[in-house]
């Protein structure tokens, strides 16, 4: 199973070798020695993450059915995790001292990536004072990021997390051209988003292609046709490259000893020249398969890379072109016909494109769907088994842990059960692919955040306070 | 007066609405789609969750001919001539109904404005506005949702800012041309302020304005329908706010003969909507109904049903702060009739959700037998189609669906499905992009050609 993934991996490699070539031809950013220190690169470290793990015991879970997100399912099995990492998975583990809990009949997953989501910009209550997440006022804002709009207190966030989601990536709206930074958050209730923010996580850069840019801005100033949003992207990223080459060879004159005028500092492309520099990853609202192609010939004029079309509706027409690109396709299981973009959308979309060895996953953008990924993938999984493709759990799971945790450039810290990764973890009351599972158990850098059979083990926001929402069950899952 | 009213409410029992101005009485029958004279066919060997009276029959057959049940039990014969389709002992269901979906009168929401009948564009607030007259047997959205399992929906206007959205209709999604199976099935109204997500700013309108026009609205009809004849004599009748078309429209609602489908989610709105029509004596349903459990003591008593998207667990209004996934087991706990919407976002779209949503309210505490009656029975009685749709049962309409799995269940879909007993092919728009792309190796000729 995993060959099918060598391609992807393959170009990614390719990809990532590019990079480094490009780092070294450059002489800009080599370290500077012997001499006063002179910054060579876009800063990059504002917002700084304050998240810490949470305390945690080590904890084993016993005799569970465990889909590993490596395309592996071993039954019987355990799962080791300590110090907030996972330990070991495999059968007949023992641990002195661990808190052992009894997995017979239930189910162990990775915890849940979703990588499109506009919780806390958009939160409930969904009214006009808290609507943050599309600064709507012109089609290119690189200046602006989700982390600043966030709404810590979002009674989303807890429901998300009952729906066994660990972490998710909060994106501006798709209103805009260039929408701004996106960031990628662990699940944890908290009062700053920056106690969210996935510590090391990459940020990613909200891009829109389609009918949102024409019909916010179309009676604006444009763009309002499909040739005016490539056009907007191209300017974008030329005034980008502009701004990166001043500051390389501001920075190149400095290291030489030449006098040398910093150029001014702008930080929307400042974000746009860390795209250009592979240190922001691209991730783009594009629905439709000609725009997808289009938007890969923009992103190869300018020596940037796509990492994920999202609500890549008709992905599956072009994932072959997506493979070769190495570029994920994020999708709906059953979404379709809400606009002319939408409108070739299959329940099969995913299947086909994993199925083409592109990189295939769900997401939610959606409050209520990100508490179901799992029903969606399974709904995803059936399409494609009834159409003849051989998917098993084993490997549909990965569609929300693995193959996000990759989108999102974390794949080395969570998205599979593999020794020594984070210990986001999920223990399910049954398949998760079944309709009647709920998450049991949701453990986070191996911290029990919340338990379905314990009420104090279940959040509830500040805004829940008080409120009448407080029965029958309140709190996380309510 | 009064008998005026109870001749008409007489007269009204088997008619439509009046349309045209000054129309008498005598307004064409609502019109009852005849079952087409179809193939007979002979499910044999399934488990059929009939709905009705004789519960779960594990080995049994169902005979479909004529388009309606004939026969349903165990160790039936196969008449001469029939397709005899094997069941293999999986689950048997009558056709799912969605209900509260814009199917039929709505192609693409956003961006294709002529596409999309759901909502009046003319005035704000309209009773008369009759989705029947929008119907559309050929929209794309009706095999989707068909294959899977779906035969049968509430189509309703999609409400906004005003109290009055019209008239929903109950459709069949079988073979067209004429697929509306009940007009004037209910008058839509929404009383607590709406929320405009998307689009222009909708103008807001406080629950006290809303339930002074809502009054004022009925009370007209009632004056109205109390002197009919009166209304176009010079000077015999005053001016009312409300529109003649309107007041029409309202007769069979004030009549206690149409349901009035309020539309409010908090539970203070919930209880004054059921004194209200407790008190007028109309009949009433629940749409919404978020904080519905907070108030299933009341929906009882008054036997009032509810509509609603039994996922909404979100605090996304201040109307709707006590929402729970809990809300459909302890409404059905309570005693209150319980049909589901799809998902509430988009129900017409993905009206192929219902069962999901089933699923998910039965995983919430719901039985599974009563779920399944929210997406059958349930609306079938509420909406006056008990006679002909609702159970697997001798005389009913044949739409049949047998499955793969729990019907409940997300893995689970037809594999075979039959719609007033036509035997209905498990093919879609969607299906056909499927097979046209399932191979992208193959570039001898665009993509077109297939």
């Amino acid at each position: 199973m995993e060959r099918r993934y060598w391609p992807i991996l393959g170009a990614l490699a390719l990809f990532a070798a590019a990079l480094v070539a490009v780092w070294l031809i450059i002489p800009a950013h080599k370290p500077v020695t012997g001499q006063a220190h002179v910054a060579d690169q876009f800063p990059d470290d504002q917002f700084p993450s304050t998240y810490r793990p949470y305390p945690s015991r080590p904890t084993l879970i016993r005799n569970a059915t465990v889909l590993t997100g490596t395309d592996r399912e071993i039954d019987h099995a355990d799962v080791l995790m300590a110090k907030g990492k996972i330990v070991a998975v495999g059968r007949n583990l023992t641990a002195a001292g661990a808190v052992v809990i009894d997995g017979t009949g239930k189910f162990v997953t990775p915890g849940i990536i979703d990588v499109h989501s506009h919780l806390g910009v958009y939160p409930s209550p969904n009214v006009e004072s808290m609507s943050d997440g599309n600064e709507a006022v012109k089609p290119v804002t690189p200046e602006v990021r989700s982390e600043n709009s966030v709404w810590p207190q979002d009674p989303a966030f807890s429901r998300a997390l009952a729906g066994g989601v660990t972490t998710l990536e909060i994106l501006p709206g798709s209103a805009n051209l260039i929408g701004g930074r996106s960031v990628v958050l662990k699940n944890v209730p908290a009062i700053t988003s920056e106690a969210m923010k996935f510590p090391g996580a990459p940020y990613g850069l909200k891009m829109a292609c389609g009918e949102n840019p024409k019909r916010v801005y179309g009676a604006k100033g444009g763009p309002m046709t499909l040739m005016g949003n490539v056009a907007g992207y191209r300017a974008a990223f030329q005034k980008a490259a502009e701004y990166r080459d001043k500051w390389r060879k501001y920075w190149a004159d400095k290291k030489a000893g030449h006098d040398a005028t910093p150029p001014d500092r702008d930080i929307g492309l400042e974000t746009l020249a860390l795209v250009l520099d592979g240190k922001i990853r691209v991730q783009m609202h594009c629905y439709r398969s000609d725009e997808m192609a289009t938007m890969i010939d923009v992103s190869h004029e300018f020596g940037f890379h796509i990492a994920a079309f999202h609500h890549a509706t008709e992905a599956y027409k072009v994932a072959d072109l997506l493979k070769k690109n190495g570029i994920c396709a994020v999708m709906w299981a059953d979404w379709w016909g809400f606009k002319m973009e939408a409108y070739d959308a299959i329940p099969e979309g995913i299947a086909l494109v994993d199925h083409a060895g592109a990189c295939a996953m769900i997401h939610s953008d959606d409050a209520i769907g990100i508490q179901r990924l799992n029903q969606e993938v399974a709904k995803a999984m059936a399409a494609g088994r009834r159409m003849g493709l051989p998917i098993t759990r084993a490997h549909a799971v990965a569609w929300m842990t693995r193959n996000p945790a990759k989108a999102l450039g974390i794949l080395n810290r969570t998205g599979t059960l593999e020794k020594g990764k984070d210990a986001d973890v999920v223990l399910w009351t049954g398949d998760p692919f079944s309709v009647y599972a709920h998450a049991e158990k949701v453990f986070i850098d191996g911290a029990l955040m919340y338990d379905r059979d314990n009420p104090k083990l279940s959040p509830r926001s500040d805004f829940e306070l008080g409120q009448v929402g407080q029965g029958p069950n309140g709190g996380a899952g309510q | 007066m009064k008998a005026l009213i109870l001749s008409w409410a007489l007269a009204f029992a088997a008619t439509a609405v009046a349309a045209a101005p000054a129309a008498p009485l005598a307004a064409p029958a609502t019109p009852v789609v005849a079952a087409p004279a179809g193939p007979t066919f002979f499910i044999h060997n399934g488990k059929l969750y009939t709905v009705g009276a004789a519960g779960t029959i594990a080995g049994g057959d169902v005979i479909i001919a004529g388009g309606k049940i004939a026969a349903v039990g165990q160790n039936l014969t196969p008449p001469a001539g029939a397709t005899i389709i094997e069941a293999h002992g999986k689950p048997v269901t009558p056709g799912l109904m969605a209900s509260a979906t814009q199917l039929s009168i709505q192609e693409i929401q956003l961006g294709a404005a002529e596409s999309n009948d759901s909502s009046p564009d003319l005035t704000e607030d309209t009773a008369a506005f009759d989705v029947a007259d929008a119907i559309n047997p050929n929209s794309t959205l009706i095999p989707v949702a068909r294959i899977a399992g779906v035969t049968r929906s509430l189509v309703m206007p999609v409400d906004g800012a005003g109290v009055f959205f019209g008239q929903a209709a109950v459709i069949h999604l079988g073979n067209g041309p004429d697929i509306l199976v009940k007009r004037a099935a209910g008058q839509l109204v929404r009383l607590e302020p709406s929320v405009a997500t998307f689009g222009p700013p909708q103008k807001k309108l406080s629950r006290p304005d809303l339930w002074a026009q809502f009054r004022e609205t009925l009370d007209d009809a009632r004056e109205y329908w109390a002197e009919r004849a009166g209304y176009h004599k010079p000077g015999g009748y005053r001016d009312q706010r409300t529109f003649r078309i309107d007041l029409d429209a309202l007769g069979p609602v004030i009549q206690g003969q149409e349901p009035l489908i309020v539309h409010v989610d908090r539970a203070s709105d919930i209880r004054e909507a059921v004194q209200y029509a407790q008190a007028n004596k109309l009949k009433l349903v629940i749409f919404g109904a978020q904080e519905g459990w907070m108030a299933a003591r009341e929906l009882a008593a008054a036997h009032v049903p509810v509509i609603i998207d039994p996922d909404l667990n979100l605090p996304d209004s201040f109307s709707d702060l006590g929402a729970t996934l809990r809300n459909a087991a302890l409404l059905d706990k309570a005693g209150v009739t319980v049909i589901f919407q799809p998902q509430a976002d988009d129900p017409s779209q993905y009206a192929r959700t219902i069962t999901q949503i089933a699923g998910n309210a039965v995983a919430n505490g719901m039985p599974w037998d009563h779920a399944l009656a929210a997406i059958t029975r349930n609306p079938a009685e509420v909406f006056g189609i008990a006679d002909q749709y609702g159970t697997l049962e001798t005389g009913k309409d044949a739409d049949v669906v047998i499955w793969d799995g729990d019907p409940l269940e997300v893995t689970s879909a037809p594999t075979a499905l039959f719609i007033r007993g036509q035997r209905i092919p498990l093919v879609s728009r969607q299906t056909l992009l499927r097979d046209r792309y399932r191979n992208l190796n193959d570039r001898h000729m665009p993509f077109a050609y297939r």
